[in-house]
Parts: structure tokens; C-alpha cells; sequence
């Protein structure tokens, strides 16, 4: 709305009028003298310079000169048309995953599926979002949550899928939804549906990809094929099942819930325990410090993997001449990485490399030569002696382990 | 191997190679083979419910089970399409086994990965999902230590209360080799189960698998000027921080570390 240029005419009349006493001040853009001359206005143009001088930039380069000739789009905030049921007269049930606390696309999308769900034959439904543990994420009005119940507690901190299917059954005895969607993901969601499914002794949709009115296609036999079936009330959507919510705010009411007493859990989460970061394939590993032609010393590479705790890899140069195996190869022709933080030590970055990490969140690039492809892709980029760098990280990063150490000591005490 | 005592039963299907379609043993089941050869050795029983074929190329698939040293295979005979989940329960009522591994999912029909749910919750067993190794059975508390396979290589330790039923993910040790002599000599043990037909699946439209439709970035741009902006507008890279010296370099690097939470 206010990005719309609107003209105002009384300020137009008062520019053309230089007698009216408002004149001065709402002169915008060129005004021609009695005999058609074009007059400039020194006194509204320019800037004061550091010096405390006047300054008139006339290559057009400072915004100042443009000031008056036309208002600039202002780039403030977009507020959403807000999406309002009163009295809903159904509800659809999410249960999203929340890795780390925050909505993911793959939440995004099936409370895109939900609201599709609660809209369609006149709509009138609302979407009630289940959030387990923590709630780090304040965006869940704009990604399509009409109502909240969430259920916060110490113990779904840990890994609690009986405890969480019971409460889940309790929440659907209540409110008798006409669908419940869950992400049929490896981060819980595909467990804890199944879970359910059992419980209610619902046959679910799994693996649904698409909405076409009264059926659902699904993925099935691995993959290999694709199931047209009925709608089924609980769904276990994959991920771009559907568009996100990106047009309309929501309501999000916090709807109060308790989690249920649990009598007989047969499950106890003892945490997650600490993995070798060489025992990880390379292709989901989070970590990786990778190798290529400009390291001299590879004893020193190893050591700071393991200092690090990132997982090895290499390019395709540091295989080929025997200083690391095959299968740490990164790169079209090696393994595609999907890692959260990726450190290329010496690698100059060939195509196929940097096809290999097209995946990756952030990137690191120690190198000697500052115009090198890595150093255009990356994060950051250190330039220099890899040695000698990996060396002071290597010292740093032992340093933090100790103090952390001795101020754990401390704590102790 | 000291669980001597304990009762396992693995449960096989019969797997589909994803290019060629060829039957050929499932890759999820294998491994659960293997976990349960590891943790009772010969002690281990193995279920499929289905129908054997006379046809000896079509027995292959299940014969590469008994390849892994298996003497016999327990076979539930039921009709093609009908619903083993009912079978299995009624015959695992009687056997009442300490622990049940199966795959995470089948690798054709529907593949809803349902079957150990199923069969926990009218078994009245725990269900641990996608396991990668059994640490160890303590039989007179009653409880195992497993592991479970969590994305990006992370595993974590879980004790469950026997008995349970173990859904055995890729993540688990390689199963082995099937050896032709052995996978010949073994015997398949038949026993005649109770048909329950499937109806709701028979009514399914099933086709070959589509490429899904890859996502299209939408620009909701309101004016002409944003959309001829969005669409010619090179793609903001290169923000990236070029630092020099040692310190400074090594600084940056453990900053950054720090921040994404890694060391």
C-alpha cells in the first residue's frame, strides 16, 4: 500500500503558486521562471560537507540532490491481510517436527497442506498447531497457525514417543479433528505418526505428495511407484506436498493443554552419544574439513580433523595423488556434501568441487591465492600459509577446551 | 555369544531391485539379519508370510536369506494381496519371541512402514524404530540397550523394556555375503495361516512413480518495476569476508565455529 505513489493536488497548486506563503518549502522538482528559464534552488539542494562547507554533488552519485523530485518506495514492512475463524467448524490438527526448536520447510509445508485442507468446500476450518518442547520460533502466525497447543515440559527435551502419541490421543479425542498431518520425516514426525496410526487404528496416508480434491497421491513401494487413494483423516505428508503460507497472517491463539500422565513407558532416552567424525559417510556429515593440492603436511590435517571433530574429505587432486582414500572425495565426481560448515584448506575449486558443495551452509576457504573460485564462494576466506593457519586454529581451539574445562572444574566446586 | 536363552525372530519380505524391479532380498531385512545372527547366532528364527513359488527362480529372492547361514525359514502361507499384518500378529501371539526385527519399510506394495506398529500395539510390545545396533541384553531386568540412527550420522542411546520389536535402519552394519551351497540346502518350513483379504488397497490406483515437479521460486512482487528487478537481478553471492594474517584468519575461522555451535 504505501509503496503506491499518490498525488497530492493542494501540494501541487501550493508549488505552482510562488506567493503562497508554503511555497518555499514544497517546491519540488524544476520551476520555471516568469520567462520560462529553468530556475534550480540552491538553497534546497546539497549537502554540508565535513568541512562544514555547502557541497552540491552534481554526478548524481548522493541521494541528497534527488531528495525532493519524487518520493522513494519506502521499504518498511508488509502487514499481511490477517486470516480470522471465530467459531471454527472443524479443526485440522498439525503435529510439527521443530528441529532445534524452529519451523522448518518441510513444517511450512504441511501446514501449508493443513490450511488447504481447512479451506477447501467453503472452508470455516482451523488449524490447530501441536508443538512439543521448546518453541524457539516466533513466526508461526505467518506460516498458517490459527490455533497453538503447546505442551512444554522438561521431559520432552529427550526423546519421548509414547508420552508425546498419548497426549496426542487425548488433543484428538477432544477436539474430533477431520484431518491430523504429521511430516512423515526422519526428525520424529514419520515415527510419531505411525505411532499414532497404530494407536487410533487409522490406516494413514504416508508418504502423500499431492492433494487433488477427495484423493491424495502417495509415494509407495520405496518410491518406485504412486498410489491414487482416498483421502485418508491421517496424513503423513513428504515434504513439498504443497505451497507455504506466504499471503495471510493467522491468528496462532494459544489454546492451554497439559501433557497426560503416562503410566507404562517401555522406552528411556539415554541421550545421544558421541560418534567418530571419520565413522560418518561423507555425504551427511556436518562437518567437514577438506583437503585439496595446497596442503604440504597432511600429519597436520589429521590432527586438526580430529581436534576439530570434523569429518575428512578431499578433492579430487589430494586422492589422486594417494594422500587421502577414494571415498573421501568431494565433488561431481566423488560425494555430494550437505554440510553445515565446510572448510577447504588448499582447494582452488574446480567446478566439479563446487558443484560437490553446492549444498553446503557455510564455507571456509584457507588459501594463498586471493582470486581463486573457493574464495569467490566462501564465507570466509582466510589468505594465507594453510600450515601456519591451521596451526593457530589448532591452538585456539584447544585453549577454548581447556578454559571450558577448568571452568566446568569450577563449577563443580 | 552369551543370549542363548533369548528368543529372536526376524521378519523377511521379499525386496524389489529399484532399477531392474528383479526380486532380490530386501536390503533393511538383510540387516536385520545380521544384527540378529550377531546377537543369538543360530538361535535366530526367521518368518516370511506369503506364498512360495514352485518355480525356482522365483524362490531365489528368499533362498539368499537362508545363503546367510540360516537353516530354515518359518514360511506363513497366505494369498498374494492379502494382509500379512493380522497373519503375523496370530502367529507371534503363540511364539511370544523376547525380540522382533523387521526393515523400516517394505520395498514394494504400499510401503507405509506400518507393519511394526501393527504389530507392537496388538502385541502389547515396546517399538523402537530405526535401530543401527543392539548393545546389549540384560535378561533378568528385562532390557536391552540399542542404538538408534538420527540423521547426519548422529546415533542415539536408547533402553527399551523386553520384549520389543526393532525396526533395523540402512545405518546398521552391513549384512553378509549370501553363499550359494547354503541358500540351496536350506528348507523352508510351512505352516498354513489365516487369510485376511485387504480390501481398501484393492480400490488403489497404483502407477509407475512421476518425477515430481521441481518448485518454482514465485515472485510476488506487486509492481512491474520489482518483477523486472527480481528477474534481472544478478544473485547477491560473493558477501564473503576475505581476512589476512595468521591471527586474524584463525580468529575468524574459531568465530565462526563458535557461532554455528561446532567446537
Amino acid at each position: 500500500m504505501s509503496e503506491l505513489f499518490r498525488r497530492d493536488p493542494r501540494a501541487q497548486w501550493i508549488a505552482r503558486n510562488r506567493l503562497h506563503p508554503m511555497h518555499q518549502a514544497l517546491v519540488i522538482g524544476p520551476v520555471f521562471g516568469p520567462s520560462g528559464l529553468l530556475r534550480k534552488n540552491l538553497h534546497i539542494i546539497g549537502f554540508i560537507g565535513p568541512n562544514g562547507l555547502k557541497r552540491i554533488d552534481r554526478s548524481g552519485a548522493s541521494n541528497d540532490s534527488e531528495q525532493g523530485s519524487r518520493r522513494s518506495a519506502t521499504a518498511s514492512e508488509v502487514i499481511l491481510p490477517l486470516h480470522q475463524v471465530v467459531e471454527p467448524a472443524f479443526y485440522i490438527v498439525v503435529v510439527l517436527d521443530l528441529v532445534s526448536g524452529r519451523l522448518n520447510g518441510h513444517d511450512k509445508d504441511t501446514l501449508g497442506l493443513a490450511q488447504q485442507l481447512a479451506n477447501r468446500n467453503n472452508g470455516g476450518g482451523a488449524v490447530v498447531a501441536i508443538a512439543f518442547g521448546e518453541l524457539k520460533d516466533d513466526s508461526l502466525n505467518k506460516a498458517g497457525v490459527d490455533r497453538l497447543i503447546h505442551i512444554n515440559d522438561e521431559q520432552y527435551a529427550h526423546y519421548n514417543p509414547e508420552q508425546r502419541c498419548n497426549d496426542l490421543q487425548g488433543i484428538i479425542g477432544e477436539l474430533e479433528p477431520q484431518h491430523i498431518l504429521l511430516p512423515d520425516s526422519i526428525n520424529g514426525g514419520g515415527d510419531l505418526g505411525r505411532r499414532l496410526a497404530a494407536a487410533l487404528q487409522q490406516r494413514p496416508a504416508c508418504g502423500v505428495w499431492k492433494l487433488n480434491d477427495d484423493t491424495v497421491i502417495c509415494r509407495g513401494s520405496a518410491g518406485k511407484r504412486d498410489i491414487t487413494r482416498p483421502l485418508s483423516k491421517l496424513l503423513l505428508v513428504m515434504e513439498e506436498c504443497s505451497e507455504p503460507i506466504s499471503e495471510t497472517r493467522h491468528e496462532n491463539i494459544l489454546m492451554s493443554q497439559a501433557s497426560s500422565p503416562l503410566a507404562n513407558g517401555k522406552l528411556f532416552d539415554q541421550g545421544n552419544i558421541s560418534v567418530d567424525p571419520n565413522a560418518i559417510p561423507l555425504a551427511e556429515a556436518g562437518f567437514i574439513l577438506s583437503g585439496g593440492n595446497g596442503i604440504n603436511d597432511w600429519e597436520q590435517f589429521h590432527h586438526t580433523a580430529s581436534v576439530l571433530g570434523a569429518t575428512e574429505g578431499a578433492s579430487r587432486v589430494a586422492v589422486d595423488d594417494g594422500n587421502m582414500p577414494r571415498e573421501r572425495q568431494v565433488g561431481a565426481t566423488g560425494t555430494w556434501v550437505t554440510a553445515q560448515v565446510y572448510i577447504a584448506v588448499g582447494i582452488s575449486g574446480a567446478i566439479q568441487h563446487m558443484q560437490g558443495i553446492g549444498q553446503c551452509d557455510k564455507v571456509v576457504a584457507i588459501n594463498t591465492d586471493e582470486g581463486c573460485d573457493m574464495v569467490k564462494r566462501a564465507d570466509i576466506s582466510a589468505i594465507g600459509d594453510s600450515t601456519e593457519i591451521l596451526a593457530r586454529l589448532v591452538e585456539l581451539v584447544e585453549q577454548r577446551k581447556q578454559a571450558k574445562q577448568t571452568n566446568n572444574e569450577g563449577d563443580d566446586k | 555369544m552369551s543370549n542363548n536363552n533369548l528368543s529372536v525372530i526376524s521378519l523377511v519380505s521379499i525386496g524389489e531391485h529399484p532399477t531392474s524391479r528383479r526380486p532380490r532380498r530386501a536390503e533393511q531385512d538383510a540387516r536385520a539379519i545380521e544384527l540378529g545372527i550377531k546377537l543369538v547366532g543360530d538361535n535366530l528364527q526367521t518368518l516370511h508370510a506369503g506364498e512360495l513359488s514352485d518355480d525356482d527362480s522365483q524362490q531365489t529372492a528368499l533362498r539368499s536369506y537362508l545363503g546367510m547361514g540360516l537353516a530354515e525359514i518359518n514360511l506363513l502361507e497366505m494369498p498374494e494381496n492379502s494382509d500379512a499384518v493380522l497373519v503375523i500378529a496370530e502367529h507371534l501371539k503363540q511364539k511370544k519371541p523376547d525380540i522382533i526385527l523387521t526393515g523400516v519399510r517394505a520395498e514394494n506394495g504400499e510401503s507405509s512402514g506400518m507393519l511394526p506398529y501393527l504389530l507392537a500395539e496388538q502385541l502389547g510390545m515396546a517399538m523402537v524404530t530405526s535401530i543401527a545396533e543392539i548393545l546389549s541384553v540384560d535378561e533378568v531386568n528385562k532390557q536391552a540397550e540399542v542404538l538408534q540412527a538420527l540423521p547426519r550420522g548422529q546415533r542415539r542411546k536408547l533402553k527399551v523394556d523386553l520384549p520389543f520389536i526393532a525396526s533395523v535402519d540402512m545405518a546398521a552394519a552391513l549384512p553378509r555375503q549370501s553363499a550359494f551351497g547354503p541358500a540351496r540346502r536350506g528348507q523352508f518350513e510351512e505352516i498354513l495361516g489365516t487369510s485376511f483379504t485387504d480390501q481398501e488397497s484393492s480400490e488403489w490406483q497404483t502407477a509407475d512413480a512421476k518425477k515430481r515437479p521441481k518448485r518454482l521460486k514465485i515472485i510476488k512482487a506487486k509492481t512491474a518495476a520489482d518483477r523486472f528487478k527480481a528477474a534481472t537481478a544478478k544473485a547477491s553471492g560473493g558477501g564473503g569476508k576475505v581476512v589476512h594474517g595468521v591471527e586474524e584468519s584463525a580468529q575468524a575461522i574459531l568465530d565462526l565455529l563458535v557461532e554455528e555451535g561446532l567446537v
